[in-house]
């Protein structure tokens, strides 16, 4: 009813179409594009198959399938416990969260950057340059020992890399095993804490303290976790690549 | 004189055909309804459509591609399925089989394959658009998450699948993708916390992936299982669940 009355308030242009034929005509013919597409493809490159499987001969270097390649490269800077399991898991969780701590309301069912300039960035940060790249990387630039070669290189199996990297508590000068371990777990409290506090006031200044109050607790909580969870993968790369810094918390049970 | 006129008659309104073809097929604003409400296929649409949604640059056509090689994949896997006997003696000789003795067992392969491949990429693209056209937002949250549940879907479908041919390729990849599990926190051998629960290489969560501590051929029958059976039977109910929900949650479009 209600809708009703709203229809007849204001007046609504019916844009609506027959599915038979405009819609049906178009998806006609895109599927018979893409099926000749994917039969050339197919009578062209015939998909590999190497030996038959050996379990005694690992290749160097084995390589995930591609599409897990940037969870493979994560492993560079991260313990497999996080890069290969609690990271999926966030992201996964991540995607799942995203309609219900985006209450932007507009920009719903078109396409728009102005109206909604930092989820469209947050989404490309995270998407394109973090998961894209990374596959990029793993697939393009990773050859023998999971060293960095160029595509146009030769693949050298004995490439000497030297091993300089060193924990961030024990560069410090921080020698004893249980104050580096402590040491290290305040460092990544305090990155969260910190980060958690600047993106507080960073969503204050471009969105408004009115919009903080709408967004709520709950919203804020979890958006800030995940997104500060999600830039500490930049950050620790750039602390390898910069620094050579391996982890920056040592403990009997992890490593981060 | 044969009158082909009548005998046209004849058949098309005979009881066998009207029993099959409930309406005729002039092009009436009637009949283009019914061609779309009146067949159990066409009705997945709705049938009317605004204009917009049925251009190209608004989807990309990614959805309905990513559904296209989902159905090529099970087409051409159906094939395959007839040759292929996932056990270690005989999965890599299939392989060969397929590729040299059977009547275009190549072709299926090879289109097997890079539908799985193209169909990762259209998944990720769909979701894209759908980001960027901001469709996740009220009321089609929920669509998301199905969407999610079965991007997770399609890369363990096409995961699952790298293991079958038995070639180095498949199980050095599946090596490096599975040896995660190992490191999952509480669950994995290696994993952080392990030790309280009494994890161990041949009772941890990789163990359970593999149906064994070690890659072998339990988990060749595993991933067969996974990837023929349990995985394409839960992504089509996701699907359908996910198709449904596009219609009752109508399809999002710029304010009228
Ligand atoms: C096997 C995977 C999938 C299939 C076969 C599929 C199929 C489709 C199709 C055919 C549509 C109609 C419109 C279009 O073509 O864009 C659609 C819409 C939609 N999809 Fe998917 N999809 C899949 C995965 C996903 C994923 C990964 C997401 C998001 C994370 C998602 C979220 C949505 C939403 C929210 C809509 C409604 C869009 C709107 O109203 O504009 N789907 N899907």
């Amino acid at each position: 009813m209600a809708e009703a009355e709203e229809r007849s308030r204001t007046i609504v242009v019916d844009d609506k179409i027959h599915t038979w034929p405009h819609l049906v005509r178009g998806e006609f013919l895109v599927t018979i594009f893409v099926m000749v597409a994917m039969t050339l493809w197919s009578l062209l490159v015939d998909a590999p198959l190497e030996e038959p499987a050996n379990p005694a001969r690992t290749p160097n270097p084995s390589k995930a399938p591609w599409y897990f390649l940037g969870l493979q490269e994560m492993l560079v800077y991260f313990d497999p416990w996080y890069a290969g399991v609690v990271l999926p898991t966030f992201i996964i969780i991540g995607l799942m969260v995203i309609p219900f701590i985006d209450i932007n309301v507009k920009g719903n069912g078109y396409y728009t950057f102005k109206e909604r300039k930092w989820e469209l960035l947050t989404f490309f940060i995270g998407f394109h340059v973090l998961w894209v790249v990374t596959i990029i990387i793993g697939t393009f630039f990773r050859g023998p020992g999971w060293n960095l070669f160029w595509p146009w290189q030769r693949w050298d199996p004995h490439k000497v890399v030297a091993l300089t990297n060193v924990d961030l508590p024990y560069l410090v000068g921080l020698r004893d095993y249980w104050v580096q371990a402590g040491f290290g777990l305040f460092l990544v409290l305090l990155y969260f804490v910190v980060s958690t506090w600047l993106f507080y006031k960073w969503v204050i200044w471009i969105k408004g303290k009115e919009f903080m109050v709408r967004w709520g607790a709950v919203r804020f909580a979890i958006t800030s976790f995940l997104f500060i969870t999600m830039m500490a993968l930049p950050v620790k790369m750039f602390l390898r690549l910069v620094f050579n810094i391996k982890y920056i918390m040592v403990t009997p049970w992890l490593n981060i | 004189m044969i009158n082909l006129e009548q005998i046209k008659k004849d058949i098309v309104e005979s009881q066998v055909w009207k029993s099959i073809f409930r309406h005729g097929y002039e092009d009436t604003p009637r009949n283009r309804v019914l061609m779309v409400t009146g067949n159990v296929w066409m009705h997945l649409h709705p049938a009317k459509v605004r204009r917009h949604a049925v251009r190209m640059r608004f989807t990309w056509c990614m959805g309905g591609l990513t559904f296209l090689m989902f159905l090529l994949t099970v087409i051409t896997g159906i094939y395959l399925m007839f040759y292929y006997r996932p056990v270690p003696q005989y999965a890599y000789a299939d392989m060969k089989y397929l590729e040299f003795d059977m009547p275009f067992g190549m072709l299926m392969r090879n289109m097997h394959r890079w539908a799985a491949h193209a169909m990762v990429i259209f998944v990720w693209l769909h979701m894209f658009r759908v980001f960027l056209t901001g469709s996740y937002k009220p009321p089609r949250e929920f669509n998301w998450i199905v969407g999610v549940l079965l991007l997770v879907l399609t890369l363990l479908l096409s995961f699952t699948g790298y293991l079958l041919p038995w070639d180095q390729l498949a199980i050095w990849a599946v090596t490096v993708g599975s040896n995660m599990a190992r490191a999952t926190p509480l669950l994995g051998h290696e994993g952080p916390f392990a030790e309280f629960v009494g994890a161990n290489p041949i009772y941890d969560a990789r163990a359970f992936l593999f149906g064994g501590g070690d890659i072998g051929p339990h988990t060749l029958l595993r991933f067969y299982i996974l990837h023929c059976i349990f995985i394409p039977l839960v992504a089509s109910l996701l699907m359908a669940v996910h198709f449904w929900r596009i219609r009752r949650d109508g399809f999002s479009g710029p304010p009228l």
